[in-house]
């Protein structure tokens, strides 16, 4: 197989390609690292390439092969993070100048949890600075491009990861989802992205964003992938407090069983004014396409959608705000010289190390839980999203999963959004109401603009009911197979 | 709601950022704009509704309070920017 053969597999074609001895875990770590080499100038995915941790973890998994005992199903195939996760020994900025040089001195959970299985880890991946925004334009270090059209952003935050997956630069990736960071950079890179259940995979060792929102998920090329890589992380963990306890299903195990009898709504709501209109009729023909298949597609209703972007632009700010104050110049990270007493220190550490988004949020979030306004804006918030969470504990008694669009709009030009934060917000109105909720939610893909710009189908279910979407999404993929059409890079 | 440069500043300080005049004029504007879209939510009537603070479906639990093994000091003091022994140093608090 020629490295270009190589990086078309998906990764459980390369897992199955591994198993029967016929590609080695280092001729496919290699083809990803000529990827990287041929196209990242131009894509800009990557901070960092292992390529000495990959290629030594790559040759320990064909050890492993050749002695018959490989560490999982996924042992060999490579993958690549988004540089929110802490990985021992290995740089860690997240995206922001007051990180770098940081050097974690433990894995994630996630991270031990891939290497357990034994998947190479090719580097760490572009984002938002601290997972803020919707175009990985807020990275302190440069902008990615989208795969399908080099002039636009790959969306964000875990922008680096969607395309880098989408270029067959890896063949999966993780990221992680506080409002729409992983389905929404999925949706407009042509690649599946999902955000698991609040509290389905642990966070332990992922620097937190806003914690009653943030979720680690995968970012691959199929539903199947996405799914292999969830039943690696999605592992109990004592090590975060919010990591659910009941025990992770079999996510490949009914994916192919088709939507025959299942009830699909379509949120009214969430057909916006302003929603792209090539969008919309893709995402409403995916929906014809599943009706086909034997789903009972009906029209439901959020009744408080409306509200859920101001609620979020509320909340997460504000646990932005309390989240952020370790960044303080004393333990870790950059310092700024010159400073006279500890709170110059503290102020100007902070003043030199944070972008401007981040500065905006934490300025927002501290207002919103300063005295004085506090009932009126986090309080408010708070009690918006009880009515938020109300709205889908309703809907779904009558369905059992809800299809809308992932993103109102295709990939947007880079630089169209940077000056104008509230239309930069707007781009998560479709998924963040999924992360107030709670719920699972994903994106696959369902189309593409005349243009040629991919468009997602957002599938959410029922808490902890990941398999329920992955086999909706599944249903859907076999209609149009659309991860077969490589981007043009 | 508009919010005036002084209450930027005010917020700044609490936050310990150190902004700009620049800066200050700006968010003044930006952060203006956003609270005025947020505006939205005083319109919905929430008497009566319990906040929600998370999102996590499980009761929280408490951990068993016994002693286990956690980074040795020359671990954690690894990326201190300025360190004193086994701890981190920072300029001088009490003169």
């Amino acid at each position: 197989m020629t490295p270009a053969e190589l990086s078309g597999l998906t990764l459980l074609e390369l897992a199955s390609h591994l198993a029967a001895k016929e590609v080695s875990s280092v001729e496919a770590t290699r083809a990803c690292l000529e990827r990287v080499a041929a196209v990242d100038a131009q894509v800009k995915a990557f901070l960092l390439v292992d390529e000495r941790g990959a290629l030594a973890a790559a040759a320990a998994s064909d050890e492993r092969r050749k002695n018959g005992a490989p560490a999982s199903a996924l042992d060999g195939v490579p993958v690549a993070l988004k540089d929110i996760f802490l990985t021992e020994g290995v740089e860690t900025t997240c995206g922001s100048k007051i990180l770098k040089g940081f050097i974690p001195p433990f894995d994630g959970t996630v991270v031990r949890l891939l290497k357990q299985a034994g998947l190479p880890i090719l580097g760490k991946l572009n984002q938002d600075e601290f997972a803020m925004g919707s175009s990985t334009e807020n990275s302190a270090f440069f902008p990615t491009r989208n795969p399908w059209d080099l002039s636009r952003t790959p969306g964000g935050s875990s922008g680096g990861s969607a395309a880098a997956v989408a270029a067959r630069e890896a063949f999966g990736a993780l990221g992680t989802d506080t409002g729409g960071s992983l389905r929404q950079p999925a949706a407009l890179t042509g690649t599946v992205g999902l955000k698991p259940t609040y509290g389905r995979v642990s966070r332990y060792g992922v620097i937190a964003f806003a914690s009653s929102l943030d979720q680690v998920g995968p970012i691959t090329r199929t539903v199947a992938d996405a799914a292999a890589l969830l039943q690696v992380i999605a592992v109990p963990d004592p090590g975060d407090a919010t990591s659910a306890r009941l025990p992770p299903d079999d996510y490949l195990a009914r994916l192919e069983g088709g939507v025959n009898g299942m009830k699909l709504g379509l949120p009214r709501e969430y057909f916006v004014p302003g929603m792209d209109p090539e969008v919309e009729a893709s995402v409403r023909a995916a929906a014809a396409e599943l009706e086909k298949a034997g789903a009972r597609i009906e029209e439901i209703s959020l009744p408080h959608t409306r509200y859920a972007l101001a609620a979020y632009y509320l909340i997460a700010p504000a646990e932005a705000s309390s989240n952020l104050a370790r960044y303080d110049g004393v333990r870790f990270g950059l310092r700024a010289q010159g400073a006279r007493g500890l709170r110059e220190l503290y102020s100007q550490t902070r003043e030199e190390g944070f972008g401007p988004e981040v500065k905006r949020r934490i300025m927002l979030g501290t207002y919103a839980l300063s005295a004085g306004y506090y009932d009126a804006y986090y309080l408010k918030a708070q009690k918006v999203r009880t009515l938020i969470r109300r709205d889908f504990t309703e809907a779904f008694q009558k369905v059992d999963a809800i299809l809308c669009a992932t993103s109102p709009t295709p990939a947007f030009p880079l630089g169209a959004k940077v000056d104008d934060p509230l239309a930069m917000y707007l781009n998560d109105v479709l998924t963040l109401p999924v992360n107030l909720a709670g719920l699972p939610g994903l994106s696959v893909p369902c189309g593409f603009t005349r243009a040629g710009l991919p468009v997602g189908l957002q599938v959410i279910g029922r808490p902890f009911d990941e398999a329920t979407i992955l086999r909706v999404a599944r249903a859907h993929e076999r209609t149009q197979e659309l991860y077969k059409r490589p981007p043009p890079v | 709601m508009a919010l005036t440069v002084e209450q930027v500043r005010h917020v700044a300080s609490l936050a310990r950022l150190r902004l700009t005049p620049e800066e200050e004029q700006r968010f003044a504007t930006q952060l203006s704009a956003i609270l005025e879209a947020m505006a939205e939510l005083q319109q919905l009537d929430t008497s009566g509704v319990e906040p929600t603070s998370h999102a996590a479906l499980e009761e929280p639990r408490l951990r068993l309070d016994e002693v286990k093994p956690s980074l040795d000091p020359e671990r954690g003091l690894a990326n201190a920017p300025a360190r004193s022994g086994t701890s981190f140093a920072v300029p001088r608090v009490i003169e």
